[in-house]
Parts: C-alpha cells; sequence; structure tokens
C-alpha cells in the first residue's frame, strides 16, 4: 500500500441510497477505493452500477430529497468529507474537486455566456479580481477553444457539442483542482472529437498533475488514458486492478465479460459476445453476489453469501467465490 | 429584432383591424334594433326613424362600415346610445377605476404567488410548499363570487372592519375599499402563478446546469436566481403577461359584488342595451392590450433568451 502522504481520496465503505416509495435502492453498496495523488482511475461498469451515484456522493451532491449517503467515510485531503458542513463543501467544491458532467449540452445554461460561467468559478471562491475576463479567455485558451477573445461572450448554443464539451473541462480545471470527476465526459460526442478531448484532457493532468477519477462504460477511453481500472457492478466494486493486468488477465467472470464484448478489429466472428441476462434490480438486490444470476461459473455458495474482497497480488483485488 | 418587432407590430395592426371588421358585422346581424330597445315602449314610428336617422342606421350595412372605418381612424368610435356622449369617452371614464383594481390585485398575485412558488420548489415539502398546495388548490377551485360574498360577510357585515362595497373618497378610503376585491380578483391568479412558478422552478432545479453548477461552488442564492429562476421565467413569461392584460380589463362578478365603476359591468350593461360604439371601443381596447401584451412577451422572452435574438 502506498503511504498516506500519496493518498489523495480515500472512499470506506461508502452506502448511498435512494428513498422511493417502493422501497430503498441501494444505488452505493458499500464501496471502498482510494486515489493516489497523480494517479488516473478509470470507473467502469454498465448503467445503473453505481458510477455516477459514487462521484456525486463525493461531491456530496447525490439528488435530494430521495438520495441519501446512509454511511461510510470520504476521506479527501486527510479530512472526511461527510463530517463536513455544506458551506465547507461548497468551498471545496469547483475549487479542489471539480467534476464534469456526461452531456455538454445540457451542462450549460443556455441563457448565460460562457464567459460568465467560467468566471463563476473563480467569482465564488474569491479569486475574481479585476481581470475577470482574462481569466475566462485564458481558461478556454487551455483547452484549445478557437478565437477565445470572441467566444469568451458566445452563449453555449452557438458552440458545437466538443466545443462545449472543452468548455466545460475548462471550467472544471480553472483553479486547479486537485481531485477531477469526469463523468463519461465524451459519450455525448462523435468519435473524432472523442479522441481530441481525451488527448487533452491527458495533457492537462501532465501539466497540473490533478487526479482523475474517469467514469465510463467504454473500455476504449479506459485503456487511453487510466492506469488503474476499478470495476462496479450492482452497486459494488467487484474488481481493481491495473491497466494492463485487467486486459490481460481480468478476473472476474463479469470483467472478463466486459472484455470479451469488445470487438475487435480484423478478428471476424459470427456474433459479438454478450452477456447474458439483465443487471440486478437494486431495490431486490440478488442475496449473495450481485452477478451471480448471469455468472456462467457460478456456485452454490455464490448466491447465498456475497464474496470477501480477495488480494490475488499487490494492487490487484477481485470480489468473488471462485478465489476464495 | 428590429424586423422582427415591425412584422410584429404590422401583425397586430392587421388583427384588430380584423376583429373590428367581424365585431362590426356580428352586432348588426342581430335582430335587436337598438332604437327599439331605448326608445319607450309608446314612442311613436316617426321617433323611432329620427332616432335610426340620428345614429346612422338607416343607411346600407357596408356605407355605415366605411363611414365607422373612417371616424374610428381620426379617433372617433361614435356616440354611445344609452348616453350620447362620445363612447371613448363614457368607456375610458371608467377605465381608471379597473386599472387601480387590476394592476393592484396583478402585482399582489405576482409578488404572493411569485415568492410562495418558487420557495415550495427551492424547499420541497416544507411548510411553505404545503401551505401554497393548498392554497393553489383553493385559488383553482373557490369561485370568486362566493369568495367575494363570503368576505364581505365575514370582514365588512359581521367584523364591520371594511366597507361593503364602493371605490371610496380617495386616500386611505379608497384603501380599505379595495382590499377585498384585490384579494377576490387575485384568487386565481396567485393559485395559477404559484402552480406554474414552483413547477418551472423543480424543472429547472432538477436540470444538469444546475448540478453543473453547484460543482462549480455557486452559492444557493446564486444557484437559485440566475440559474434556475432565469430559466423558470420563460414559462412565466408566457402565462402573466397575458394575465395581466385580462386583469387590467376590469372583472365583471367582482365589479358587480363590491358596486366596483369599472368598465366590465359597463361593458355587459352595454351589450345587454345594444350600445354598439361602447363595446366596439372595448373590443378594440381588448384587441389592442392583448395585441400589445404580446409583443411585449416577444420582447422579455429576447432580453432573458438570446437564442430567440439570433433566430
Amino acid at each position: 500500500m502506498a503511504s498516506r502522504k500519496d493518498i489523495l481520496l480515500e472512499v470506506k465503505n461508502l452506502k448511498t441510497s435512494f428513498f422511493t416509495k417502493k422501497g430503498v435502492i441501494k444505488a452505493v453498496d458499500d464501496v471502498s477505493f482510494t486515489v493516489k495523488k497523480g494517479e488516473v482511475i478509470g470507473l467502469v461498469g454498465e448503467s445503473g452500477s453505481g458510477k455516477s451515484v459514487t462521484s456525486l456522493s463525493i461531491m456530496r451532491l447525490v439528488p435530494q430529497p430521495a438520495g441519501k449517503i446512509v454511511s461510510g467515510e470520504i476521506i479527501f485531503n486527510n479530512e472526511n468529507l461527510l463530517n463536513k458542513s455544506e458551506t465547507e463543501m461548497r468551498e471545496l467544491r469547483g475549487n479542489n474537486i471539480s467534476m464534469i458532467l456526461q452531456d455538454p449540452m445540457v451542462s450549460l445554461n443556455q441563457l448565460l455566456t460562457v464567459g460568465y460561467q467560467i468566471g463563476e468559478t473563480f467569482k465564488h471562491h474569491g479569486k475574481a479580481d479585476g481581470n475577470l475576463l482574462d481569466k475566462c479567455i485564458n481558461v478556454l485558451k487551455k483547452v484549445r477553444v478557437p478565437s477565445p477573445e470572441t467566444r469568451v461572450n458566445n452563449y453555449p448554443f452557438q458552440f458545437s457539442g466538443g466545443m462545449c464539451q472543452r468548455v466545460l473541462i475548462g471550467t472544471g480545471i480553472a483553479n486547479n483542482p486537485e481531485l477531477l470527476i469526469a463523468d463519461e465526459p465524451t459519450t455525448a460526442l462523435d468519435v473524432t472529437i472523442q479522441a481530441q478531448i481525451l488527448q487533452l484532457m491527458k495533457d492537462l493532468r501532465n501539466e497540473t498533475n490533478a487526479s482523475i477519477i474517469l467514469i465510463t462504460h467504454d473500455l476504449a477511453t479506459i485503456a487511453q488514458i487510466c492506469t488503474k481500472v476499478y470495476v462496479m457492478y450492482g452497486g459494488r466494486i467487484v474488481e481493481k486492478a491495473p491497466i494492463k493486468d485487467f486486459y490481460k488477465n481480468p478476473q472476474h467472470p463479469y470483467s472478463e465479460g466486459l472484455i470479451k464484448s469488445v470487438p475487435v478489429l480484423g478478428k471476424r466472428v459470427k456474433r459479438l459476445f454478450a452477456i447474458e441476462g439483465q443487471p440486478p434490480n437494486l431495490l431486490h438486490p440478488p442475496p449473495g453476489c450481485r452477478f451471480e444470476p448471469r455468472c456462467t461459473k457460478a456456485k452454490k455458495v455464490c448466491s447465498q453469501k456475497y464474496p470477501p474482497e480477495i488480494e490475488l497480488k499487490k494492487d490487484h483485488q477481485v470480489s468473488c467465490w471462485l478465489y476464495g | 429584432m428590429k424586423v422582427f418587432l415591425l412584422k410584429r407590430l404590422g401583425f397586430a395592426v392587421f388583427t384588430m383591424f380584423f376583429v373590428v371588421t367581424i365585431v362590426f358585422f356580428l352586432f348588426r346581424s342581430g335582430e335587436a334594433d337598438p332604437a327599439a330597445i331605448m326608445l319607450p315602449p309608446d314612442a311613436t314610428p316617426r321617433d323611432m326613424e329620427i332616432l335610426t336617422k340620428n345614429f346612422g342606421l338607416d343607411k346600407p350595412l357596408p356605407i355605415q362600415y366605411l363611414n365607422f372605418l373612417k371616424n374610428a381612424l381620426r379617433g372617433d368610435f361614435g356616440k354611445s346610445f344609452r348616453y350620447n356622449e362620445p363612447a371613448a369617452k363614457v368607456l375610458f371614464e371608467r377605465f381608471p377605476a379597473s386599472i387601480q383594481l387590476g394592476v393592484t390585485a396583478f402585482f399582489f398575485s405576482a409578488i404572493l404567488g411569485l415568492s410562495i412558488g418558487v420557495l415550495s420548489a427551492v424547499r420541497r415539502d416544507g411548510w411553505i410548499d404545503r401551505f401554497g398546495r393548498v392554497l393553489a388548490l383553493g385559488g383553482m377551485s373557490i369561485p370568486a363570487f362566493w369568495l367575494g360574498v363570503m368576505l364581505m360577510l365575514l370582514f365588512s357585515v359581521n367584523l364591520g372592519w371594511l366597507p361593503v362595497a364602493g371605490r371610496g373618497e380617495g386616500g386611505l378610503d379608497t384603501l380599505r375599499h379595495m382590499i377585498l376585491p384585490v384579494i377576490c380578483l387575485s384568487g386565481y391568479p396567485i393559485a395559477l402563478i404559484t402552480r406554474i412558478s414552483r413547477s418551472s422552478m423543480i424543472d429547472a432545479l432538477k436540470s444538469d446546469y444546475v448540478v453543473m453548477a453547484r460543482i462549480k461552488g455557486v452559492p444557493e442564492p446564486y444557484v437559485n436566481i440566475i440559474h434556475a429562476f432565469k430559466n423558470a421565467s420563460i414559462t412565466l413569461i408566457t402565462i402573466m403577461v397575458p394575465m395581466a392584460t385580462v386583469m387590467l380589463l376590469g372583472s365583471v362578478v367582482i365589479e358587480t359584488i363590491f358596486s366596483w365603476p369599472g368598465i366590465g359591468r359597463l361593458v355587459v350593461e352595454s351589450t345587454f342595451a345594444r350600445d354598439y360604439p361602447v363595446v366596439q371601443v372595448f373590443i378594440l381596447l381588448i384587441t389592442f392590450l392583448i395585441t400589445s401584451a404580446y409583443i411585449v412577451a416577444d420582447i422579455l422572452y429576447a432580453l432573458v433568451d438570446q437564442r430567440i435574438r439570433f433566430q
């Protein structure tokens, strides 16, 4: 394990639930992981696996009033974020921890200029001295928006999707945060733009040395930028692995399925591999392993008890009865 | 934007012309003869003829119509058959009373409705929200005539705190006379504004740009006003501008219950008496106010939402 000094974020036994009329949905159920300083983590999993709720929990912005962080600890720079007041959290957001949302077109307010929306990041953290406009232009320059001096006064609807995402990334890194959470930053964009945005994030990471949590269901994205992968399934992390191990040697049957379902260029297959069955209903999750109903290697114990996290080697853990 | 406004203006003029024409012919297609209604039952045919000729009602319809248009362009809308005074003068003598009530009631409902609606959305399921929901339900379903009579019974008759009816003699007395009519007139608008502002604020607060603003560390008051309310205001402009116009034009029910000398009552009386000129001026006034209201709404949209300006 890394020394305490290197660790930026440590999530311990986080449980976040949604209290609905139908019952309690355990969207994030006992999730623990760490992010070291300067590390790029990939958080993968299918829709509804709890990736976004995990990141919103870190921001303490779980949708109200249904959503609630039930228990656990989120330790950021040796302080538990769950013990912070709303005012203290507000000061951290956009300053020390930042986040980029999925759909750039709706994440910007169409009624306010791009410059105003970037400027807010400075203004509300007491960093708006006389040259606020220059600062906003600089942000646009950093994310390579062409002719930033005029674009700063434009409205989001005058920007393309890729340009909007650049603006959002720029806003995210404006105050040089220590942690940047990117929630599927490229899913709403087309492929060529995706590559540009990823390159941009890589460059920016190298410049600022921020830690990044990249949330995605696109394994290709992870391969390009991450050093470590955390696989989520049904509100839990099922495997934590260094990027190379994950691709060459996935241990959890679900990770294996994910890797197998990626089409390979030049390899002819009759039918693309797909994991059978549906993701679990988190209102009534399976009693044992969440993946057991869809797992081809399931044993008897799998349907009875949730497997413990087993350390296979340094930095590679898996929660599966196959190894326990 | 200029081209757009000119177009709207041209359209407004055309609409008014169209409405005036329809109203002119509609009234004259009826069987009832204003002369017959105005004269006492024992009037001679000769009296009838003189009156008809005086009002120009003996000429063929197309001629009457052209005369009407010619005079209307000069600002002369004919004489009221009942008051024997210019119709516009009759109407505008009563208009201030309606404006006084309408403007007060509009601002009263806007301030109350918006505050309750916005606060309900920001603090969902809080006590303001619960109170607001009851108020909105009440305002929507309680008819103004019943509310008016009940308030009058309670505050004027039983408690004796407020005057029963009339417009008062200026100053504080007028204010006291206005309280009950304003409350009655505002019931439905408050309910509507509360509901619409609550639901459009809730929609806006759920959106990604609001989450994004919070992610940036924008404090809640700014999130609510600059991000959410600005977006919600588009829907509010749509309902509140026409609402203001309608409230300005007075309410027959409330003016009747509280003996308020506004135009609502005048127009109903004039309609029954076949006093065409007065009703025509009134309809022209409605058309003018509503078309201007939509132009005002368009300007407001363009001020709030730049997308409209760029289209």
